[in-house]
């Protein structure tokens, strides 16, 4: 059979191969898996549509949440046109048509009424979802200076994220700080120094750290590390990034140990053989051969421990206090994204202003550790083209 | 061997280090020890057979009565669920990226990074998206569609939070199943294909079943993980406290889970259900470690089967 | 293929459960200050009506009101009034302002650490130390030691209570911890001398409750029944229970009757809180 007739019979549309005989159920079929593994990239994206979406009022500027607002007297309702009375109260012009008379006049009452409830203050009439708010300091009403406040529950909601932002890196570095030495330490310890035999034991040990939920770990740092942390090192803060950072250490050590031993294991045996074979010792040879090959695995490592570390919830909402302070000593109280989210998500109205910025930083911190498991990837995926261009 | 290779000088600094790695690997292991005595200590006292299958009918907060069956049924529940939902689509996707994909083409790419990727969001950020995606747009459009006044679907309930675990542990079964089909010898398949059966055939009936043991793993794994997960149900169905099991798909449910975050943080009085705490956390960690070690065994006996195979 | 056909013959069957007639299920969230309350009142109701089924959650009045707006929610639980904004969307999602209830009395109450020697304070220290104005426990009378201030989620009725009422709108300061629920911040009071905490007062040993006095030269209350149901103590409040009037029929009503009736407020006693006078019951 000639070259060409031969080619597109056996090699079809997208790679998807037709045995001798192409029946239609076993194409409709193959056709099928393919969609169906479609839904990965399409769960993907999803998220962040659907994420974004109920964020895209903050990020477009066009929320506004000021509290002083032009009255119109209820009695007026008739006089308006659709559009005014829409953007009046805040409806669609679909939904001011189908509601009845009576509720738009109670709504027009009630706006009279929340204006008479608005508080007499100067900064009433900020838009506090806007940039230069959530961004930047601002001396609010009743402060001394210029700071940096988030209190979304107020008369004059203030929704600062710089607080956050703080709060969540102050955690994820001192989990960092905590877990990447242990875990190294145990990684180069176990693929290198340690027996072999030993390796099968402390390998899955390590690993059955990774089977603790993190609920466990947060109520283990709330309920018994918490205490002892502060009798060991006298903070006053009993609840803090300290502590928070110390329980995500370890629940980031599993990630780390396990991405990184599989890295020195990966380099090649001819490399430490050659090395022992001149006289070093099993720590040079690790040190000076083994960890510098296996380079850029720990790096995606720590990347990729990074990533967790900022996304976690549980232990951080439980185990660090809570309190939106802008500092950077860690034994202060803190509060992070990811536990804000978790304990203010279920207060706010679906729509509203506060709904809209937690979804904000709901995408903020879908970007970052998507970028940094990017990172991550990329590194681990060079590497495995380095080490098998190698061998 | 590195005895006998040993200069006359001690190498201090090796000798340092590999204490000090050796320590750290040695640290991990007792922290890990003290978690667990900690939670098997306190927790040993109140934790029954009582205790596992009694009930919320009466005072949940009281050392005598309280029972955790409620809790037990709704993870176990919301855990079946996820997995009728995860494990045909992820098993799909396994056979299609080793079966069908070419490994450099570009949509196998992004499929790959894809399932990276969301192997790494943020547990919170998924239960923003059962909020976002489940609860406001699918519920809300099929209480439209079926035209019901009040929310029935479009609130939180069972079926959105499996649903939204299931979107969480996607990728553990699909990685899990793409290990065990790897691991296959190709020889099976082209015996298959020279025989004259389908390449569909083939993997139906050849490639699948052998790798069964993987597929479990994966299961077991992604059970494991989703039976200990919080985040994503606070704002998707869990409740603090229902007189009753759940019936239907859109009822909301306890959690044990949620119940140790709502005993450690929401409880009454703290030091009076500190001991129903550690027998829920108990329950929880045997739960977790059990499903982890059955799917480590599973994954263990699968490898020695692959290698007598080869 | 016989898998995928099971599987689908299960997930119809599931659909046809869950699309069956839902009666008798109340829904009720909101407050935390309540859900002590809330639960063992649905517990005690379970008992009597067994084929009403109700599913309680807390996490804060906020959670209530907005879950009454998202309707997700048949009944709301809150320690503190509706806002006229929450009335509005209220109005906005089903058409009609939310009927209020209200259940039961609580005093709120101010905790310290037992071994702290301040016995009493007036709303105006109070109001000074929650904003951070006062820093130190010398400036009231106590010892030379820093105040640590433990504060509630501001999903809470009881933090926005105590904003408004104690602290006149103003913020709490920055450095407040904020902790999930009562017991908590009560856990950490308890741990910490230097502490002091507010909450509902249906929680907690450990702690002492502080005397309150209106102001400097009114006498020091303490939350106690009589001194809560007749108003002598300064920081009282209803906790309430809001719900759709298009609801408010069937089981809910007769749930709502029940928790207002005399058996449902010897619950309260129970439980720690203040049943409603006479003369609002029914």
């Amino acid at each position: 059979m000639p070259q060409s007739q031969q080619s597109k019979r056996s090699i079809g549309w997208l790679g998807l191969h037709r045995g001798h005989k192409a029946r239609p159920l076993e194409w409709v079929t193959e056709k099928f898996i393919f969609l169906v593994s479609l839904s990965v990239i399409v769960t993907v994206f999803l998220i962040f549509v659907f994420v974004l979406r109920e964020a895209l009022p903050i990020f477009l500027g066009t929320a506004n949440s000021s509290a002083v607002r032009p009255v119109i007297p209820p009695d007026q309702l008739d006089e308006l046109s659709p559009e005014r009375l829409a953007s009046y109260l805040g409806l669609s012009k679909k939904e001011v048509a189908e509601t009845d008379r009576e509720t738009l006049q109670l709504l027009m009452e009630l706006k009279v009424e929340a204006a008479a409830e608005a508080p007499d203050d100067k900064d009433a009439k900020v838009n506090t979802t806007g940039w230069r708010y959530i961004l930047f300091p601002y001396q609010w009403t009743g402060y001394d200076k210029a700071r940096f406040i988030w209190q979304p529950i107020s008369q004059i909601p203030k929704y600062n994220i710089i607080p956050l932002l703080v709060g969540s890196l102050k955690v994820t570095l001192v989990s960092l700080l905590f877990a990447v030495p242990l875990a190294l330490g145990a990684a180069v310890y176990v693929s290198q120094l340690a027996p072999p035999k030993w390796k099968e034991v402390i390998k899955p040990a390590i690993e059955l750290l990774s089977g603790i939920p993190s609920v466990v770990l947060g109520f283990f740092a709330l309920v018994v590390m918490a205490s002892f942390l502060q009798w060991l090192f006298g903070y006053e803060s009993r609840l803090n990034a300290f502590v928070a950072g110390a329980a995500l250490g370890l629940a980031i050590i599993p990630v780390v140990f396990s991405i990184a031993e599989d890295a020195l294991t990966s380099v090649p045996q001819s490399y430490i053989q050659a090395a022992l074979a001149l006289g070093s010792t099993r720590w040079q040879a690790a040190w000076k051969i083994v960890l510098p090959a296996a380079l850029p695995g720990v790096f995606a490592a720590v990347v990729l421990g990074f990533g967790r570390a900022v996304g976690e919830t549980m232990i951080v909402l439980m185990a660090s206090g809570n309190a939106s302070i802008m500092s950077w000593d860690v034994f202060d109280s803190t509060r992070t994204i990811t536990a804000t989210i978790a304990a203010e998500l279920a207060e706010a109205v679906f729509g509203g202003h506060h709904y809209g910025i937690l979804f904000m930083i709901g995408t903020l911190l879908f970007v970052v550790t998507f970028v940094s498991n990017l990172a991550g990837g990329f590194v681990m995926q060079h590497l495995k083209g380095r080490l098998e261009g190698k061998k | 061997m590195t005895k006998r290779f040993q200069r006359h000088k001690f190498d201090y600094v090796s000798f340092f280090c590999t204490g000090l790695t050796g320590a750290a690997t040695f640290l991990i292991l007792a922290i890990l020890a003290v978690i667990l005595c900690n939670v098997v200590f306190h927790g040993w006292s109140s934790f029954s057979w009582r205790f596992l299958t009694g009930g919320t009918e009466r005072d949940m907060f009281s050392v005598e009565n309280a029972g955790i069956l409620p809790m037990i049924v709704g993870t176990a529940v919301r855990v079946i669920l996820m997995t009728i939902f995860v494990v045909p689509i992820g098993v799909i996707t396994a056979i299609y990226l080793t079966e069908y994909a070419h490994s450099t083409s570009f949509f196998t790419r992004i499929i790959r990074g894809a399932v990276n990727n969301l192997a790494g969001v943020p547990s919170i950020v998924f239960g923003l998206f059962g909020l976002g995606f489940f609860i406001s747009f699918v519920g809300q459009n099929i209480d439209a569609a079926l035209h019901i006044s009040e929310p029935l679907w479009g609130k939180p309930a069972l079926i959105w939070a499996s649903l939204t675990l299931a979107v969480m542990t996607l990728p553990v079964v699909i990685i899990a199943t793409e290990e065990s089909l790897k691991a296959i010898p190709s020889g099976l398949r082209e015996a298959s294909l020279a025989l004259g059966a389908t390449k569909l055939e083939t993997i139906l009936k050849i490639v699948l079943p052998q790798a069964l043991p993987g597929i479990l793993t994966g299961t077991i794994l992604a059970v494991g993980r989703a039976a200990g997960e919080v985040a994503p149900i606070l704002f998707t169905g869990a409740a603090y406290y229902m007189a009753h099991l759940p019936k239907s798909l859109t009822d909301q449910f306890m959690d044990m889970g949620y119940h140790v975050f709502i005993l450690s943080t929401q409880s009454p009085n703290i030091e009076q259900t500190r001991p129903i705490l550690y027998a829920t956390v108990l329950a929880l960690l045997l739960l977790t470690f059990a499903l982890n070690i059955v799917a480590v065994l599973v994954r263990t006996r699968m490898r020695a089967n692959m290698r007598a195979l080869q | 293929m016989k898998k995928i056909f099971t599987q689908f013959n299960l997930a119809l069957a599931a659909l046809a459960v869950a699309t069956a007639a839902h009666a008798g299920n109340i829904t009720v969230k909101g407050s935390d200050t309540l859900v002590i309350l809330a639960q063992k009142w649905a517990e005690v109701y379970a008992r009597k009506n067994p084929e009403t089924k109700i599913q309680v959650t807390g996490g804060g009045s906020g959670i209530g009101f907005a879950a009454l707006q998202n309707r997700t929610t048949d009944l709301a639980n809150a320690s503190r009034k509706i806002r006229v904004k929450e009335i509005e969307s209220c109005v906005k999602a089903f058409g009609k302002r939310p009927t209020e209830y209200k259940v039961a009395l609580d005093g709120l109450s101010v905790y310290v650490n037992d071994a702290n020697p301040v016995q009493n304070l007036s709303l105006e220290q109070l109001e000074g130390i929650f904003t951070g104005r006062i820093k130190n426990w010398n400036q009231i009378g106590g010892n030379d030691a820093p105040i640590t201030i433990y504060s509630r989620e501001n999903s809470s009725g009881t933090y926005e209570f105590f904003k408004e009422h104690v602290l006149k709108g103003r913020d709490f300061a920055a450095t407040a911890q904020t902790l999930q629920g009562t017991a908590q911040v009560i856990q950490n009071v308890a741990k910490e001398k230097n502490g002091i905490g507010y909450g509902g007062g249906a929680y907690g040993s450990g702690v002492k409750h502080l005397k309150i006095k209106k102001d400097a030269n009114s006498p020091a209350v303490e939350p106690t029944e009589e001194s809560v149901v007749n108003g002598t103590y300064p920081i009282w409040r209803y906790l309430f229970i809001y719900v759709n009037p298009a609801l408010d029929k069937d089981e809910v009503a007769s749930y709502l009757t029940w928790i207002r009736s005399d058996d449902g407020q010897n619950v309260v006693k129970d439980v720690g809180y203040y049943p409603l006078p006479a003369n609002l019951r029914k």
